[in-house]
């Protein structure tokens, strides 16, 4: 058993009605009408302001003046703010940013001041009205360099910053935090190791692109009340941030409220704050008037969160049965110029960088750099799909060199349950053997496959992945939930429907503890004055933890319905079970007593009076297992995640040898989520997840100029899928190997599907060609060169 | 400027600007919100809407270019119930964040007023211009090839 154990779940294989069934989505109906609103579509009134940024075109400068009167005396601008009004620090895990920048700007499209005008157009006009004077100073945009001896400082001031207590910043440097693993001896292990391999792969930026960009609304009403309408994935989160970045400013959290409608995607773009602190602290200015700032898709690539670039060294020693013994991951990750989430990360990263292995020796090495590049932050996979690249790239290598299969070096490696960690705790329960093999098995691994085009030629590959959610320690997930007249169910929780199903899901779990069809049941989207607490949608751990939650509250409106019956009838409590919307009695099977009969009114007596009333009920849950408190040197003795989700990734694809295009003709996904709450959503989740990873493979890829300029942030040049641009066959394949505290044995999958999908590409590139492609994007250029190159030799 | 628009069936008249988009005047002076804003540059695809019954991106047309024509939008299809193509996209659990889902309800709907058969070919053509960034479209697409053969799977 591992030692995340926390209780038994109500997981039974029989008899479940409403989990593990492809229920249809409860925002189904929303989403196809046209009914759905998120927050562009709220009405606010003739009254509604508009506000617009001024950007930095400078990559790193200092800032001498900034003239606002033009802009002041312009048309429709009713007030103009710098940085001068809100000299204030902000940050998720570290605080280093500011909501406009003070003295310096740190990268091309910072902002330097706004403007909130009576329309859309005004605000812009006005906003280039505004005159900036800078001393422009040299960008540092290769964290390499960054981290060179004599290097500039980009925060000088780092020292002070206050951040959590697991990242361990260097001062002088622009090392922001530094995550090392120490375990074993990995010197001794190379040095007796048959064979090892070395090399450095990169990875560069990458932009989420969820459809609808950033928005936000916010209103400083005439009584100090703050409320901001956020397209949001951690409306609590941005609760609390506003509050404690705005406290100069005399708010409470009681006086903050964030509403978050149905959000267009997410995909980790909109975790944290990143812009909506601007609108929030603009209508501070402007009292009594909402503000909407909605970013542009060019400001959507370039000042909100990008996932960050990496250069990862990697060294990997085995004995010459296939046993990997030890290995040393150095990740340089260039994170931005303000990595107060970016910074986890890294962390993330550092701790799980030896991948789904059992490894006995590791030292892990992962660095966040200070760069002069937008703010790095999180993105689907969170530092998994960034190392995950060279990481199976390289067993693949390790394989081929050792003499063995690629899918045998894996299985025989593979972590499985109860083995150490890198950090000393151990693995949960997982299926990643029977991963592995289905998915093998679905490309037919072995099974040698030619073109019937002489000028193309097939290849396949293989890639491993797993993750586990990073958050602190101690982050949690709370419902509410409240029966009606007619017996459906509303319930309330602050987990947010970015797409995934979750509200759906959310509604299997009630529904199946109170026996409660999913189309009577409604879950709510956050506001902050009305639903309970949860930290973040974020880390693929809402299934889990705001799962548990509401069936916490289900369990506990399932007692409260028992305790009226037994008032009123005398049954004993535990001979009392739902079924179809009623209430039960395993002694009396006559007994049936419909929900919808009592639980608002109650049930009279034969004397005439009324027992029970509403039926209301909460569920919270907190991990209360884990610990971020591990030595800063080693990594060692903390329990700093939950659990780990794994699963297996195979292509079949076609390459065209002489132009390089790639085809990919199969795809296969096999993740272990523990238990399917909803099949028919996780395989969505697998198909959306592998589209997305594919495409950063083979051909998203942020550009940028030697000024540290984005040269390419729209949709016409950075190329996100199409409809034609996936894969002629999707296979996916859900592995259930019961996570032992998940609700009803469930862990989350969203963001895993799309960590394997770079390295699966890289490897069978290599099958269908013998080139082997170490930086991403694997493009059709790439491949070409390499193909000519590789004859030339 | 005055602009007459026949928008889901209903004689609109409005005083539009010279350079006020389709998009803008849909959603602010009218309140039809399902068109969306996702890159005001014909990218994307979520501003989608029927004129005349073919779909055009109302972000890049002018509403004065609209002047005299019928402007269709999920909300004009959704009015008497879902159509066969909205009820599968529903049981197929098609959509996820669902922003893109109005444009491409429409662009599909498109698809099968002219193109009742399609093959998954033409179903990949007619949304190609949709951008989705959560599905992988082949829940959307499995649906709109089950439209097209009346529904069944």
């Amino acid at each position: 058993m591992t030692d995340t154990f926390l209780f038994e779940a109500e997981a039974k294989d029989e008899g479940l009605k409403t989990v593990g069934t492809s229920a249809t989505r409860i925002d189904g109906l929303d989403k196809i009408s046209g009914a759905a609103q998120f927050v562009d579509d709220i009405d606010f009134g003739p009254g509604l302001l508009h506000a617009a940024i001024v950007e930095s075109p400078y990559a790193y400068a200092r800032i001498l003046s900034i003239d606002t009167s033009a802009a002041e005396a312009a048309s429709g601008v009713v007030r103009v703010a710098t940085g001068k009004d809100f000299p204030y620090k902000f940050g998720m895990y570290m605080e280093d940013r500011y909501i406009f920048a003070q003295d310096h700007v740190r990268f091309v499209g910072e902002q330097v001041a706004g403007v909130v005008a009576r329309t859309h157009r005004e605000a812009v006009q006005a906003a280039k009205l505004i005159a900036v004077e800078y001393e422009v100073l040299k960008p540092l945009l290769d964290p390499k360099e960054a981290v060179a001896e004599g290097a500039d400082l980009i925060h000088p001031d780092l020292d002070g910053y206050v951040h959590v207590p697991w990242f361990f910043p260097k001062a002088g440097t622009n090392i922001a935090h530094w995550r090392k693993i120490r375990k074993g001896d990995t010197e001794k292990a190379f040095a007796e190791a048959d064979y090892v391999l070395e090399d450095t792969y990169r990875v560069p930026r990458y932009a989420h692109c969820a459809i609808e960009p950033h928005v936000t609304v916010s209103k400083l009403d005439y009584a100090d009340r703050l409320t901001v309408w956020t397209a949001s994935q951690s409306p609590h989160t941005q609760r609390h941030l506003f509050a404690e970045a705005l406290a100069p400013l005399g708010f409470a959290h009681k006086d903050v409220r964030v509403i978050t409608p149905y959000v267009g995607g997410g995909f980790g773009g909109k975790a944290g704050v990143s812009m909506e602190i601007i609108g929030a602290a603009m209508a501070t200015l402007v009292k009594g008037r909402p503000v909407k700032l909605r970013f542009t898709r060019e400001q959507e690539f370039i000042n909100t969160y990008q996932r960050q670039g990496v250069v990862a060294e990697l060294k990997v020693g085995v004995k010459s049965d296939g046993e990997i013994t030890a290995v040393e991951h150095k990740l340089y990750w260039d994170a931005g110029a303000y990595v107060e989430y970016g910074a986890n990360v890294v962390n993330a990263a550092g701790l799980s960088a030896s991948g789904p292995y059992r490894v006995p020796n590791i030292t892990n090495d992962s660095i966040c750099i200070y760069t002069n590049l937008p703010p790095g932050g999180p993105y689907r996979g969170f530092g998994y799909s960034e190392f995950h690249f060279g990481l199976e790239s390289h067993m693949d290598r390790i394989a081929e060199a050792i003499g063995m299969d690629a899918v045998e070096f894996r299985r025989k490696n593979a972590i499985v349950e109860g083995d150490e960690l890198a950090y000393g705790a151990h693995m949960n329960p997982s299926g990643m053997i029977e991963a592995i093999d289905k998915t093998a098995a679905a490309i037919d691994w072995g099974v040698e496959e030619t073109s019937a085009n002489p000028n193309t030629v097939i290849g396949k590959g293989i890639a491993l992945f797993w993750k586990a959610p990073a958050m602190p320690p101690n982050s949690s997930s709370a419902s509410f939930l409240k029966f009606n007249e007619d017996g459906s169910i509303n319930i309330t929780v602050s987990g947010m429907e970015l797409g995934q199903g979750y509200l759906t899901v959310m509604a299997q779990i009630a529904g199946e503890v109170l026996s409660v069809p999913v189309n009577k049941i409604r879950v709510e989207t956050p506001d902050t004055d009305r639903n309970p607490y949860e930290w973040q949608t974020v880390a693929s751990h809402v299934t889990w933890s705001s799962g548990l939650a509401v069936e916490k509250a289900a369990i506990e409106a399932r007692a409260k319905i028992f305790d009226v019956i037994h008032q009123v009838y005398g049954y004993e409590d535990d001979s009392l079970y739902l079924e179809d919307e009623k209430v039960k009695c395993k002694t009396d099977p006559t007994f049936a007593k419909p929900l919808r009969e009592f639980v608002i009114n109650g049930i009279q007596t034969e004397d005439g009076t009324w027992r029970g009333g509403p039926i209301v009920a909460s569920g919270k849950f907190m991990p209360e297992f884990t610990n971020a408190n591990s030595d800063p040197e080693t990594g060692q003795c903390g329990h700093p995640n939950v659990h780990y989700t794994v699963g297996a990734t195979g292509v079949v694809l076609e390459i065209d040898k002489q132009t390089g295009r790639v085809w990919v003709r199969k795809a296969a996904l096999a993740v272990d989520a523990g238990r399917a709450i909803n099949p028919d959503l996780v395989n969505g989740q697998i198909t959306g997840g592998l589209v997305q990873g594919l495409a950063t493979v083979l051909y998203e890829d942020m550009r940028f100029d030697d000024g540290g300029k984005m040269l390419n942030p729209t949709f016409t040049d950075y190329k996100i899928p199409t409809a034609f641009d996936i894969p002629d066959e999707v296979i996916p394949i859900i592995v259930e190997v019961p996570q032992p505290d998940g609700p009803f044995g469930a862990r989350g999958v969203g963001e895993h599907t799309m960590i394997g999908a770079a390295p699966v590409i890289a490897n069978a590139v290599y099958n269908a060609l013998g080139v082997r492609i170490t930086s991403m994007p694997i493009t059709q250029e790439k491949i070409a060169m390499a193909v000519i190159q590789k004859s030339k030799t | 400027m005055e602009l007459n628009l026949n928008i889901n069936g209903e004689h609109w008249a409005l005083d539009v600007a010279p350079a006020d988009v389709l998009l803008d005047v849909l959603r602010d002076k009218i309140g039809v919100k399902s068109p969306k804003i996702g890159c005001e540059r014909g990218d994307c695809g979520s501003c989608t809407v029927l004129m005349d019954g073919r779909s055009v991106r109302s972000c890049l047309i002018l509403a004065v270019e609209a002047d005299g024509h019928d402007i269709t939008t999920v909300e004009g299809i959704s009015s008497d119930g879902l159509s066969e193509l909205q009820n599968l996209f529903l049981v197929n659990n098609s959509f996820q964040c669902g922003f893109c889902a109005p444009g491409i309800v429409l662009s599909a709907t498109e698809l099968l007023e002219h193109n009742p058969n399609p093959t998954r070919h033409d179903v990949q053509e007619a949304i190609v211009g949709n951008l989705c960034r959560c599905t992988g479209y082949e829940p959307i697409i499995k649906a709109v090839l089950a439209a097209g053969k009346g529904g069944s799977e």
